[in-house]
């Protein structure tokens, strides 16, 4: 061994490559689990290419003390049990790093490294040893790397274990063996892998109240708190495991306990176009509707959202984005689909867009997706991706302020149209575009209209007057405007000193942002950071633009699509906003954003 | 949700109902339709069956999607909300609406481009589901709005207006309907109203997803010697398998049955279907035999009409969904948010 050892105490990163099927899944989340109950955050992702079962997958831990949750880059050990990527995973591995590996079938030396330290276990001829059963040979594997893992790295055993108590709770005889079999690993670990390793987890205590939890089910619950009581979706990866949360939840929660009734209607549809009817359909009618679906979806979606705009539906989409275009890389992360969404159908169109940080914002900026929807009367896209809605994230724990009602939007009444109110569908009566709605069924006479794509007056008569047309579009405009007061404003981190220099980001790039500003300011780059929340842009960021030099606009795509929105919506001049993106279909890190603006802030430093 | 009627002022020689409306009151806008389209016939078939069944025509949701036959909701129930949503995916939208508000009345009307083409899949998964509505397709075997093309349904063989003929195998509608689930199915002609209105009425009534396909010259377009869908060639090949009376449950007593030649088929909400079969061979109530009946009559060249299936205890996708009384546009947050105490235990869990 020529190399020295990489030595770090809870603040490393390790990378499990398994075989899609194995169950390991829920094992490598264990391991995460635990090292969170012990106090310090850890940022797992999952990797795993667009297949089902044989082909691999990774899942990589961070483990970081200081709270990084972005993804860091580089692996310290990794945990080699998938045969066919074995050349790939050892050559990833960080000089000095670990090396963990099933030594069953003894391997020839060219298929190592020399300056890593390998540490052997025979988990196959452990597992055949104990277990009958081929598939719980196969299972327990991986629980048994659990276990040794845990010595070696210093996680407690016993965390393991409650973890264990709380998943097979009631199921006792699955819990027992489970516990077995972590022990066979710890004992294993104890008695023949003694060499101390220099990666180490402590307790530490900065978890605090954090939740752990993934986007997609964050979302699903801001849905249910929200109040979506009807759900259409098509299987889409990396978004249908919102409408499994969301029926699952509803399960929970909306299933009248009397007499056993649902207070939800979920329709897996036959595909997007009729997902996305239903939820106009839904929304037309007065209850609130959602559908989750990723990039193609969109595009299949794209005449009833232009419908949506132009009848004046309230809908709510739920866009988990992946690798575009076309099918891309569907099982990668990407923030692709912004032009897509923010001008999505034919004509002239704007869509209100809002852009979750994390799981957090998921389920806060699900429920006031519905509200907005309802109060603007329109699509509202909610703008999430694989890496925040398929990971399991740190985060805020969820908030709900039982007294905060919904926000039905401009609905008359029965009794409004009787006491004589006008009601004209599309006119502007209160002067912020927004126009009053009637219900299906409010009343025998008065209120009903017809809904149509085609234009009409302002009182929903069928017209093809140009007047007419642009009264509508302008009054559309209008209610754009409103828009941008009513969504989630912009969240602003200033420098620790004065600076042209600003930095516009948003969605799940938020934490490799955080980190890439420390180090940034260590090496004397100080930028006022604007987190983007939503589209249509308050009045601030074209101020925040405005008032730099310099700003540049962090994403996560080829063509600067944020940028370009910012260019187009805000006037804003070009030359001012500078791009930094990144769209490999890995999340970002604060190692690329550092290197890019430092680069750019300092060219000949760099190229030193 | 709902708001019940006011008495109304009404001119005294009109006839009313019995929820207090003369026909005027389900009539809409004037037609723009060309003189002489079967659609208007249709559109005047829904409103003597709306007239005829005593709905309140603001419990009515209009659906459609885009094509002449899908302007029509305008012209009838000017009283109820109507939706003109895009081409072929009326069914989801209403599938939509009925989720939400399943207290309504819901119909979809349609052509065969809307729903043979574009919309053929959409037709086919509303079928499936069970949505509770009456779907109507006025068939012409043409695009009518963009001026003539042939649709998916029309015969092989047949001749559009400029003499091209068609060389497709036509999609039967009805078959597929009856393939794929609906409980009610019936085929019409719009120059036939004695048979569409109770036909349609039936179909309004139908606890589960009713089909009815009705043959509906396009006299622009379809309406000349060679078209299998023009006026006269569907009065000369018209075979009726039935003649349907359509009996509201309160009405029954007074109904004296003469056994033999007709069958009473009593639905879930106790009104009757009233079957006076024509065809001492036809077995209403059997999917298979509708079937190869119709594609029976269909190769001599026939045009089979009336009610051919019905399943009258159907039920819909609110059942299969076991989905709230209480239309869920109806519910408000007590009902629907779990609540902050809830979200702390969540939370808890997810520690
Ligand atoms: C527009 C669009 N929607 C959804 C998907 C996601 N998708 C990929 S494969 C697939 C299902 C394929 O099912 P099937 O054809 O039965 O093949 P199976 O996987 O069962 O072998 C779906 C929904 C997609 N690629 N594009
Ligand atoms: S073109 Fe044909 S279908 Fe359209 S209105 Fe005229 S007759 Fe009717």
């Amino acid at each position: 061994m020529t190399q020295q050892q990489i030595e770090a105490v809870n603040d490393f990163v390790i990378k499990f490559a398994n075989v899609n099927g194995s169950g390991s899944a829920s094992a490598n989340e264990l391991f995460a689990k635990a090292i969170l109950r012990m106090g310090v955050p850890v940022s797992p992702r999952n990797i795993f290419p667009s297949n089902i079962q044989g082909l691999p997958t990774w899942y990589e831990v961070r483990v970081t003390e200081d709270g990084h949750l972005g993804r860091r880059g580089g692996t310290d050990m990794m945990v080699a049990m998938n045969p066919q990527t074995w050349d790939a995973d050892v050559a990833e591995l960080a000089p000095g790093g670990y090396l963990f590996y099933d030594s069953t079938r003894p391997l020839p030396p060219s298929r190592f490294r020399d300056d890593i330290r390998v540490i052997g276990m025979p988990l196959t001829e452990i597992c055949n040893a104990v277990y009958q059963d081929p598939r719980q040979r196969q299972l327990f594997k991986n629980i048994v790397y659990v276990g040794a893992l845990a010595v070696l790295l210093g996680i407690e055993p016993e965390v393991v274990e409650k973890l264990f108590g709380e998943q097979y709770k009631g199921k006792e005889k699955l819990l027992a063996s489970n516990v077995q079999a972590l022990h066979l690993g710890c004992d294993f670990a104890r008695e023949n892998l003694r060499e101390p390793v220099g990666l180490q987890v402590r307790r530490a205590d900065r978890v605090g109240g954090r939740i752990f939890v993934d986007g997609n089910s964050a979302a699903a619950l801001g849905c249910v708190y929200g109040g979506a009581t009807v759900a259409a979706w098509y299987p889409i990866t990396p978004s249908s495991s919102v409408a499994e949360a969301f029926q699952k939840y509803c399960s929970k929660f909306r299933v009248d306990p009397a007499t056993g009734q649902h207070r939800f209607a979920i329709v897996q549809a036959e595909d997007e176009l009729a997902s996305i009817g239903m939820v106009v359909g839904a929304g037309w009618n007065g209850a609130r509707a959602f559908t989750a679906t990723s990039g193609p979806g969109i595009s299949l979606m794209a005449e009833f959202i232009g419908l949506a705009y132009f009848a004046e539906i309230p809908i709510t989409l739920i866009n988990v984005q992946r690798g575009g275009p076309s099918t891309g890389m569907p099982t990668r992360t990407q923030q692709a689909d912004i032009l897509a969404c923010a001008y999505a159908s034919h004509g002239d169109t704007k869509h209100v867009l809002l852009f979750p940080e994390d799981p957090h914002e998921c389920f806060a900026h699900a429920a006031a997706a519905l509200d907005l929807a309802d109060r603007l009367q329109t699509p509202v896209f909610l703008m999430t991706d694989l890496d925040i809605g398929m990971n399991q994230r740190l985060c805020e724990p969820f908030a709900w302020d039982d007294s905060q009602a919904y926000d039905r939007g401009k609905v008359m009444s029965a009794d409004e149209l009787e006491a004589g109110r006008d009601f004209g569908r599309y006119k502007d009566v209160d002067g912020d575009g927004i126009p009053w709605r009637t219900l299906p069924g409010t009343h025998p006479t008065k209120g009903s209209y017809f809904t149509r794509g085609t234009t009409r007056d302002a009182y929903a008569r069928y017209s093809e007057r140009g007047p007419d047309y642009i009264y509508n579009m302008e009054r559309l405009l209008k209610k754009f405007a409103t828009a941008a007061t009513l969504v989630p404003q912009p969240v602003l981190r200033p420098a620790a000193r004065k600076t042209a220099l600003g930095v516009i980001y948003f969605g799940s790039t938020s934490p490799s942002m955080h980190e890439a500003l420390d180090a940034l300011e260590a090496q004397g780059i100080h930028l006022n950071a604007m987190r983007l929340r939503a589209f249509p842009f308050p009045e601030s960021v074209a101020q925040f633009v405005a008032q730099h030099e310099q700003v540049f606009v962090v994403e996560q795509n080829r063509d600067a699509q944020m940028r370009s929105l910012l260019v187009n919506e805000l006037n804003a001049d070009p030359a001012r906003l500078i791009r930094v993106l990144h769209f490999d279909g890995t999340p970002i890190t604060a190692r690329f954003i550092v290197q890019a603006i430092a680069t750019h802030v300092h060219p000949t430093k760099e190229a030193a | 949700m709902t708001y019940l009627a006011k008495p109304r002022l009404r001119h005294p020689t009109l006839a009313v109902n019995k929820v207090g409306y003369t026909r005027r009151d389900y009539e809409g806008k004037i037609s723009t339709l060309c003189a002489g389209c079967g659609h208007d016939s249709i559109s005047a078939a829904i409103i003597e069956a709306c007239w005829e069944l005593d709905i309140e025509p603001h419990r009515v949701a209009k659906l459609s999607g885009i094509g002449c036959s899908s302007k029509t909701p305008d012209y009838f129930l000017g009283a109820s909300h109507g939706f003109n949503t895009v081409h072929g995916r009326m069914p989801s939208v209403l599938t939509g609406a009925n989720l939400a508000n399943r207290d309504l009345l819901y119909l979809g009307v349609s052509g065969d481009g809307d729903s043979a083409s574009i919309g053929l899949g959409q037709f086919a998964h509303a079928m499936r589901r069970g949505v509770r509505m009456a779907y109507i397709v006025e068939n012409n075997g043409v695009y009518g709005l963009t001026k003539g093309q042939f649709s998916a349904t029309a015969d092989q063989g047949s001749k559009s207006k400029k003499g091209v003929v068609n060389t497709d195998s036509p999609v039967d509608l009805v078959a597929m309907a009856l393939q794929l689930g609906a409980s009610y199915v019936g085929r019409g002609f719009s120059g036939n109203k004695a048979q569409l209105v109770p036909l349609i009425k039936g179909a309004i009534s139908h606890g589960g997803s009713a089909f009815i396909d009705v043959i509906s010259p396009c006299v622009a377009f379809n309406n000349h010697p060679g078209s299998t869908k023009s006026y006269d060639y569907v009065r000369e090949h018209n075979e009726a398998v039935s003649r349907i009376d359509f009996i509201s449950g309160r009405d029954e007593i007074s109904v004296d049955i003469e056994p033999g030649e007709v069958m009473d088929v009593r639905q879930h909400d106790g009104t009757l279907l009233r079957l006076r079969s024509l065809h001492p061979d036809y077995t209403l109530g059997d999917r298979h035999a509708a079937m190869a009946y119709m594609q029976r009559h269909q190769e001599m060249g026939e045009v089979v009409t009336g009610l051919l299936y019905v399943d009258p205890l159907a039920t819909d996708l609110h059942t299969a969904l076991n989905t709230s009384g209480r239309p869920l546009n109806a519910l408000g947050p007590a009902e629907l948010c779990p609540g902050a105490s809830a979200l702390e235990r969540l939370n808890a869990s997810l520690r």
